[in-house]
């Protein structure tokens, strides 16, 4: 397994690089989103409108951080489950986004379109939301404030720490449970 | 009749409410420790790694364990012989709970469920309330994360299914969650009673701690064999693999119709966050 330091935006040559099971740190913009900004996302592009960010090369994080104290860009920020953005992410990984980064698994679709459009799915540890808030340097709520917690925030990070879950050639971290075992007892 | 002041419990419940979502109890950072010693699995010991500097850095900054700080579920257990002066109890908790997810700087996650639009205030709190002899009033509070909560279910059997049926279902039901809900978790079981008396049951079954043993020794035996079963899927800490996928079952048993065999299984995340307090 190896270890990577990327910036963004990312490449297809720095997705073709990793394999599930590698430690990767991001240093640069990634952005926030979850379920009601993706639905706006997609409501937008039905519309044919200009989306709040570019898409190329960009990497979202499923997230929705807790309030930013006084002195501090923002509060805890660890991951959400990544899998009820499923319905959203085929169609914005086919319009240039090359990552997200959540927990827990994603549907076949999802992996399909990672392979198709060279992209990566990210884990960050779900509820280490204290600590991974200390790679992000600054935030700013770029688009849907309304929404609150679940507005588009611009992150800038330094190192933040991910591991490649699913790669673009089919790689997945994810253990398959043993069942077997777990019902004989 | 002994009177409580309201102010007494608003302030109350919001220190709770903050203390909560700072500081991990003292059973689930020991188990951690334990676990972690336990795995063999590097990604399983880094996890654990990074979960015990969370929790340290949480204390520290006073930065929330998780930015999921939950729908705010209480328990109470109100004596018959207490009242309360000022406003009703139920307010009293609710404007408890909206100061201190205001004061603690903690995510506030209440939404319509059709239109999505936040409350704002975190609002209403989930109150379960008991009435109980005596003259104290005791409050606990518990931060439940939508990730873990939306991998439980609630399941009606036929009494044939049996405890094979419902160990089954159980032990499904965490393998078909697998890394989602944020393991290593806790699971809180409820068997018997009705629909929704199974549900509060298998959440209330998460107030005890870790290490604690269920009174029957029957049931504590099932809650041990249980955990050992779940253990053996090999999902482990955030999926990645290892022996440590559940930290404890915890089950709690009502009667029920004879027609029925009510199973809630509600799935609790690492960050096992409750409080309590006596008033």
């Amino acid at each position: 397994m190896a270890e990577y330091t990327l910036t963004t935006p990312l490449t297809d040559a720095d997705i073709e690089k990793l394999k599930s099971g590698d430690v990767v740190y991001i240093t640069g913009t990634i952005y926030t989103g979850r379920d009601a900004a993706h639905k706006r996302l997609t409501d937008s592009l039905d519309k044919g409108e200009a989306l709040p960010f570019d898409l190329k090369g960009a990497l979202i994080y499923y997230v929705g951080p807790s309030p930013a104290p006084p002195g501090r860009p923002i509060g805890s920020a660890g991951p959400t489950t990544s899998y009820r953005m499923d319905t959203y992410a085929p169609r914005l990984h086919s319009l240039g986004l090359k990552g997200t980064i959540g927990k827990g698994k994603r549907s076949p679709e999802v992996k399909d379109a990672m392979a198709k459009y060279k992209a990566a799915y990210f884990g960050a540890t779900g509820g280490a939301g204290a600590l991974l808030s200390q790679a992000i340097k600054a935030a700013k709520v770029i688009a849907y404030e309304d929404l609150g917690p679940e507005a588009i925030r611009e992150l800038t990070v330094e190192k933040f720490p991910l591991l490649v879950i699913n790669d673009c050639h089919g790689g997945e971290l994810y253990t398959t449970p043993n069942l077997e075992a777990a019902l004989a007892g | 009749m002994r009177t409580i002041p309201a102010q007494t419990i608003i302030d109350k419940v919001a220190e709770m409410c903050i203390a909560a979502n700072r500081e991990l109890p003292e059973d689930v950072l020991r188990t951690f420790k334990e676990r972690q010693a336990a795995e063999e699995n590097p990604a399983a010991k880094e996890t654990f790694r990074q979960l015990l500097e969370n929790a340290e850095l949480s204390r520290e900054t006073g930065l929330p364990l998780c930015q999921d700080c939950g729908l705010a579920v209480f328990f109470v257990e109100m004596g018959e012989d207490a009242h309360v002066e000022g406003m009703s109890l139920r307010q009293a908790i609710n404007e408890g709970m909206v100061k201190g997810y205001k004061e603690g700087y903690l995510r506030k996650s209440s939404c319509d469920p059709f239109t999505r639009k936040n409350t704002g205030d975190n609002g209403p709190a989930i109150i379960h309330f008991d009435l109980v002899p005596g003259d104290k009033l005791k409050i606990w509070m518990m931060a439940k994360g939508g990730g873990s909560e939306n991998m439980s279910r609630v399941m009606m059997f036929p009494p044939a299914a049996g405890w094979k049926g419902l160990r089954e279902f159980i032990i499904n039901r965490v393998a078909e969650a697998g890394p989602n809900p944020c393991p290593p978790i806790l699971v809180g079981i409820g068997i018997g009673g009705n629909f929704e008396l199974a549900a509060i049951n298998s959440k209330k079954a998460l107030l005890r701690d870790i290490d604690d043993k269920h009174p029957d020794a029957d049931i504590a035996k099932l809650e041990e064999e249980v955990l050992a079963s779940i253990n053996k899927l090999n999902i482990g800490p955030m999926g990645l693999g290892g022996k440590t996928t559940c930290l404890g079952v915890k089950i709690m048993v009502a009667p029920c119709h004879l027609a029925s065999l009510p199973l809630a299984v509600n799935v609790q995340c690492h960050s096992a966050r409750h409080k309590e307090v006596v008033l």
